[in-house]
């Protein structure tokens, strides 16, 4: 997992609430056994028409905007659990997801992938939107280690909230598996003291 | 003062670590073809085995197709995703009920039909509508590729302990109404982020009143309202769908494990994060109108013009796409397909209200309808009462068992433009194919919309 500590860059708007994992990567495109290669049908159906042509009014096909910030209403990444979601987004160059509150599998799915998903509230998701409509070019600084996102155009700093384990995990670039197999002692004692009815 | 969902979790923490995550062991573990060859693969490289065959059980079903199931699968890309599950399978040693196998379906109609979902343990499977299982009383959740390989390897996850809400629906039903109804409503309430962060409880006699089937529709859809999961408090009704089946306990062990079951519910005085509650007569036949679950309204409703969950842009997006105007009514609208399958709607119960609405009559001939059942075992069963000639009579076609048009990933999809009554769990864009409008809707709804061949009210048929 990629390490993640302190970005600065340019973000790229979607003020759309509720985008759902299949928009994201539309199921259709799960038939890979692989992690790789996800990124060019990211966003595919909003991304081209059906003959295959890019949509010009999709902020992604718009050469105003670019970044490896996505700033996104809330509600991201709803509906399925296909981890490929987060895989897209991070294999198209995405680093961090802003918005004012993720569904809970994709937040996960994110964290294990080192793409962080960056939860503010719903006036600072406001102002970061108003501020790349009033000029693309501003840039953002995300802080993992001080816990800040700021808004380098308005100087205005927040602080976000993130758990301590992933904080570290994401500074590191660690995954929970590593974690979970160094409880393994932990694990066979627990199954051995048990109550169990589900064999 | 411990709820149903503290009982459960709390027997199986592992141990916690700083910080206020816990290693939470999982019982079960279900896989498919779709979110498990990333999650072998990890296990190779790190060259590390299962650590508990015995607890998962693997099924082909997202990218199957669900005519001549035979024969080899025509596609490529579908061919190699489902034959790699077998080799996987095979060299992890993993219990596989593959095409062809009698017990072959949609991994959430499988588990509690063979009796491997019980009350009391956790569930995990890498597919939002793990949540189905929790209609038992046990705690099952959604999971991503990375943590499907965490629980071959450790047999548990990490994860800090959600909220707790109860939604209690008190009351009776109306005639016509049933379980996918009150589901649609409620999340129509809530909001498609309603749940978020939390594990429901749904409470009260309308609940209560269900069968296991409509329990596992209401637990399916706990997703569509952003929840981890749902659950039902186990009780005799549950006991008795178990009992029985191929992998129930028996003799004592069942004595045993139905004493240990009886004091999971909640405590009467038990505290929840979040309540809310509804009245089951309030409820209409609902249907969709836009991109969303949350999108929802009664058949006899117009589409609302403004709503305090969905932001003007997003309700404008979703009515361009469904080719759809604020403020107009759906009832009496054409229609083009009518999709009866999906772990939401693909057991045999729904299957029978569906048939016995049509039995008799004609689909409409600007109707395309398929029926999918959900596993082998429910298109036997529906064979065996007769209910697939009902279907076919009537003109639908009636299928192999499998996901089917419910995610638009198989053979089986709606074509660009096309509206969809469909007794899935998702209307979002593209999800039953690209540019495909989907319409959701309870069994009954959708049989009544295939004979009609437009959106109807089905309390006036019945
Ligand atoms: S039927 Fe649909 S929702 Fe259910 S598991 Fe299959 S694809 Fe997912």
């Amino acid at each position: 997992m990629q390490a993640f500590k302190k970005l600065t860059s340019t973000a790229v708007p979607l003020p759309i609430e509720d985008i759902d994992t299949d928009q994201i990567i539309p199921a259709r495109f799960l038939k890979a056994t692989t992690r790789d290669g996800f990124g060019d049908n990211l966003f595919r159906d909003w991304r081209y028409d059906k003959l295959e042509h890019p949509r010009p009014d999709f902020v992604l096909n718009n050469p105003t905007y670019s970044g490896e910030i996505l700033v996104a209403g809330a509600n991201f990444g709803c509906g399925s659990s296909r981890e490929h979601a987060a895989w897209a987004l991070a294999d198209y160059g995405f680093r961090a997801v802003v918005s004012s509150y993720f569904a809970d599998i994709f937040r996960g799915n994110a964290l294990n992938n080192g793409l962080l998903p960056l939860i503010v509230s719903p006036e600072v998701l406001d102002e970061t939107f108003r501020t790349i409509e009033a000029s693309p070019a501003a840039r953002f600084t995300i802080d993992l280690e001080a816990q800040t996102f700021t808004n380098e155009e308005t100087g205005t700093v927040v602080k976000f909230e993130i758990d301590e384990y992933k904080k570290t995990c994401m500074i590191n670039g660690y995954d929970d598996i590593d974690f979970l197999l160094s409880q393994r002692e932990k694990i066979e004692a627990y199954e051995e003291n048990r109550v169990d009815f589900s064999l | 003062m411990p709820t149903l969902f503290d009982k459960v979790w709390d027997a199986h923490v592992v141990t916690e670590v700083p910080g206020g995550n816990q290693v939470l062991y999982i019982d079960k573990h279900l896989i498919h073809e779709v979110t498990s060859p990333q999650a072998f693969n990890g296990l190779r490289e790190r060259g590390i085995p299962i650590l508990r065959r015995d607890r998962i059980v693997a099924t082909a079903d997202h990218n199957v197709p669900t005519k001549d199931q035979d024969k080899p699968i025509a596609e490529p890309l579908s061919r190699k995703q489902v034959n790699m599950l077998t080799s996987n399978c095979e060299e992890f040693g993993v219990e596989l009920y593959g095409l062809g196998h009698p017990y072959q379906g949609i991994v959430h109609v499988i588990g509690p039909e063979l009796g491997i979902t019980r009350p009391g343990i956790t569930m995990v499977c890498g597919d939002s509508h793990t949540s189905t299982h929790g209609a038992f009383g046990a705690i099952a959740f959604g999971i991503g590729t990375s943590q499907v390989e965490q629980v071959m390897a450790t047999q548990c996850v990490l994860m800090s302990k959600p909220k707790s809400m109860r939604i209690t629906v008190d009351g009776d039903l109306q005639p016509g109404v049933t379980a996918k109804d009150l589901i649609l409503y409620v999340i129509s309430q809530l909001g498609t982020g309603g749940g978020t962060g939390h594990f429901v409880e749904y409470a009260g006699t309308a609940i209560k009143g269900l069968s296991m089937e409509g329990r596992m529709t209401i637990c399916n859809m706990s997703i569509e309202m952003g929840a981890r999961g749902g659950l039902i408090a186990p009780d005799e009704t549950t006991f008795e769908y178990i009992r029985g089946r191929e992998f129930a306990p028996e003799g004592e062990e069942w004595e045993a494990a139905v004493e240990y079951w009886r004091t999971l519910p909640s405590d009467p005085d038990a505290r929840f994060d979040t309540e809310y509650t509804f009245r089951g007569e309030d409820i209409p036949p609902m249907i969709t109108y836009g991109t969303n679950p949350g999108m929802g309204m009664g058949i006899k409703e117009t589409i609302p013009t403004k709503s305090e969950i969905h932001g003007d842009a997003t309700l404008k997006k979703a009515m361009e796409y469904m080719g759809l105007e604020l403020g107009n009514q759906m009832e009496g609208m054409p229609i083009d397909y009518v999709f009866i399958g999906s772990c939401t709607n693909s057991r045999v119960e729904d299957l029978r209200l569906a048939a016995a609405l049509v039995k008799g009559k004609q689909i409409h001939e600007n109707i395309t309808g398929i029926v999918v059942p959900g596993s082998q075992q429910v298109a036997k069963q529906a064979i065996a009462e007769g209910l697939d000639r009902v279907f076919t009579d009537a003109g639908f076609e009636f299928r192999g068992a499998g996901c089917s048009a419910c995610l638009g990933m198989n053979e089986d999809k709606i074509p660009a433009g096309r509206y969809c009554v469909s007794t899935s769990n998702r209307n979002f864009e593209g999800r039953q194919g690209p540019g495909a409008r989907t319409i959701l809707a309870s069994p009954l709804t959708a049989a009544a919309a295939a004979v009609a061949g437009k959106l109807v009210d089905v309390r006036e048929l019945i």
